[in-house]
């Protein structure tokens, strides 16, 4: 069993991770966010539960569903929502957008709009720390759709024979866009990808955040301690369309299949078991709830505020250095 | 809701889709895969219901395995089919990128065999979609040897060429415009017809400027001459089509007439295809020219998300006048 006040903090993520993501497609529909919008709402147990494990100093990748993950390794909501408005008070300065939050601080490498491009790069952080000899850790996550990359194979392949601290978590939420995983994958334990590669494997209810967390925590353990890689697969679903241009539900699945999906909401389980536990307090739910909604009504009104990037910004950031381009039409 | 056909106003995405069907009904060779082709009836709904008419034999659904798509459509191609690769974004390409440019690229030249086969892939900027999904990557692919390379800018082209694509019995790039999808419409011929590979087209005369362009910049270059006509300078519009093979009599030809030349892309300034259109004119028709070469492009930078930041990094329509105007009164 865990304690209250984790189990608390867990409550308040996932939370925030909900509201947040429920707020940023309401600012989607009214225009004030463009683009490639992908919600990450269904799956918050795996990004609350898994970094949860962490210490501050190890390291986050994602994928192009990354808002979850980026307020999960402690960005904060209004350097995330400025950067979905494109302001220039965005983590990116506005000029990446949803797929493209990074932060140096938090530890944060990014969202990454290339499936499966992170997933070598996190090998690198980990070859990297192991190098240095340092005792951090990298979490890595993907969808199931990336797992049929090459780079995904390339990387395991590569952090089992040089023993690095990375954990690989592929969070399944039974669609790469359209096509559901039966039909892209020859195998449905997908955990078993690991056993190509001699590596330890983890399956886990990802609307469970406790379960993700004990299990990550194991994961972290032997990262840390042994230097040894992890693949955990994440059973998860993810309500809304595969972006914010996309429908909830059309030739691929149901709309009884997504309400269905929902009777297993990972906040809702969360209640019922503190509820089970007699730790259940609806008014620190509430303090809970009220909180949450004024940090993401700040990031709002904050963003709406916030200016758009000057022309200028256009020529920083693109190399270590100076531009050597032309800067005019 | 009723299949649209030659003989109707279409859009340039519903161009495509005749065409390619077109093609899927005249040669039971010619057989589609790509990520959420079928089912899903693809990203931009290209080929939304292929797979009811055409089975699943036929449109495959293929996981997120751009080499391997790749790859499978040049081992099936060697071996008597014709495949169209889907690219979600023509940005994902480059997960594909060895099984292109060295493989099908040189399949031939190795081998001694045709590969007819196509890959499309959605272009270009303007949708907001920042970095990954936003880019003009027609120069990865201009600079090989090997491949053919089209970008159609209007519905009738869009038809004709990804036909002609099909028919081609090398492998060929097509490259097909995310703005342009919905925003323009056209009345296609009643009758069947192909675009050949290899030719630019003059999308507008004029005797004063030549502009050779292509893509979506192909209406914005066209509007500019539309209010330049107002003043009394007349610009040619010269529509490249295709970009590899160059057609270099048509531009050639063009500049003659006029004395002048603007290249416009929607891609990067540097090592763009204005810098290869302008060698081609300062080599054969220096004597020709009246004044320097222009060029506009987009800025030697990423793709930025912010709109206000993405208008400035794309050319449009006033920085075509600038340049344009500059030209007219050398
Ligand atoms: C290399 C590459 N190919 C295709 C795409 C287009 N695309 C973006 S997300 C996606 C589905 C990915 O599914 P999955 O990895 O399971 O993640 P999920 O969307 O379920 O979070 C596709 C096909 C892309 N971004 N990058």
């Amino acid at each position: 069993m865990i304690e209250r006040e984790l189990a608390y903090k867990f409550l308040r993520e996932m939370v925030l991770l909900r509201r947040f993501e429920e707020r940023t497609a309401q600012a989607y529909q009214q225009g004030k966010i463009g683009g490639f919008c992908h919600l990450y709402i269904g799956q918050e147990a795996v990004a609350v539960g898994a970094i949860n494990a962490l210490r501050d100093s190890d390291y986050v990748l994602s994928a192009y569903r990354d808002h979850g993950h980026a307020l999960a390794k402690g960005m904060s909501a209004r350097e995330v929502m400025a950067e979905l408005f494109g302001k220039v008070t965005g983590c990116s300065k506005g000029k990446g957008g949803s797929m493209h939050l990074f932060s140096k601080e938090k530890k944060f490498l990014g969202g990454n709009g290339i499936v499966g491009a992170q997933i070598p790069i996190a090998t690198g952080v980990g070859w990297a720390i192991k190098y240095r000899k340092r005792d951090d850790v990298v979490l890595c996550f993907f969808g199931e759709g990336a797992i049929n990359q090459g780079a995904f194979h390339e990387s395991l392949n590569l952090a089992s024979i040089w023993r690095l601290p990375v954990i690989y978590i592929c969070e399944n939420n039974r669609f790469g866009m359209g096509t559901p995983v039966e039909r892209a994958s020859s195998i449905y334990d997908l955990s078993q990808k690991a056993y190509a590669y001699d590596m330890a494997r983890s399956h886990v209810d990802g609307m469970d955040v406790i379960e993700v967390y004990n299990t990550v925590n194991e994961a972290v353990a032997r990262a840390r301690g042994r230097s040894l890689p992890t693949l955990i697969e994440a059973r998860t679903y993810r309500y809304r369309g595969h972006s914010m241009s996309d429908p909830i539900h059309g030739h691929y699945r149901t709309k009884e299949d997504v309400e269905e999906q929902k009777k297993h909401d990972p906040i809702l389980n969360l209640k019922n078991y503190l509820i089970q536990n007699h730790l259940w307090d609806e008014s620190d739910y509430q303090k809970i709830e009220d909180e949450v909604k004024n940090i993401v009504t700040d990031a709002l009104q904050f963003s709406d505020s916030s200016p758009e990037p000057d022309d200028s910004e256009l020529f920083t950031d693109i190399y270590t250095g100076e531009y050597y381009g032309r800067t005019h039409g | 809701m009723a299949e649209k056909g030659r003989g109707e106003v279409v859009t340039y995405i519903e161009a495509i889709t005749i065409g390619l069907r077109e093609e899927m009904e005249r040669d039971e060779r010619v057989w589609l895969l790509g990520e959420d082709i079928g089912v899903y009836g693809g990203a931009f709904k290209v080929t939304k219901g292929f797979i009811d008419k055409f089975g699943e034999k036929r449109v495959l659904d293929t996981p997120l395995s751009e080499s391997a798509i790749v790859g499978v459509a040049i081992g099936s191609a060697l071996n008597g089919m014709i495949p169209v690769a889907e690219m979600q974004f023509a940005d994902f390409i480059s997960s594909g990128f060895n099984q292109i440019v060295n493989q099908a690229a040189k399949m031939h030249y190795r081998y001694g065999a045709p590969v007819p086969m196509v890959i499309r892939a959605p272009t270009g900027g303007g949708v907001h979609g920042g970095p990954f999904h936003s880019q003009n990557p027609e120069m990865w692919f201009v600079k090989t040897p090997g491949l053919k390379v089209v970008e159609p800018s209007t519905p009738y082209d869009a038809y004709g060429l990804i036909k002609a694509a099909i028919r081609d019995p090398n492998p060929v790039i097509y490259f097909e415009h995310k703005y342009l999808y919905r925003r323009i419409k056209e009345k296609l011929p009643e009758e069947e017809y192909i675009v050949e590979i290899g030719k630019a087209d003059v999308k507008r005369e004029g005797t004063d400027i030549t502009v050779v362009t292509y893509g979506s910049m192909v209406h914005f270059s066209l509007e500019a001459a539309d209010i330049l006509s107002k003043e009394g300078v007349e610009v040619e519009i010269v529509d490249l089509r295709t970009l590899l093979p160059i057609d270099k009599e048509t531009i050639l030809k063009s500049v003659r007439k006029t004395g002048k030349l603007c290249i416009v892309h929607e891609d990067t300034l540097t090592a763009g295809m204005g810098g290869e259109i302008a060698a081609i004119v300062a080599e054969y028709a220096f004597d020709a020219l009246d004044a320097p070469i222009k060029r506009v492009a987009a800025l030697d930078t990423p793709v930025p998300y912010a709109p206000a930041l993405e208008a400035f990094f794309s050319p449009d329509t006033k920085k075509i006048l600038v340049a344009l105007r500059e030209l007219a009164a050398f």
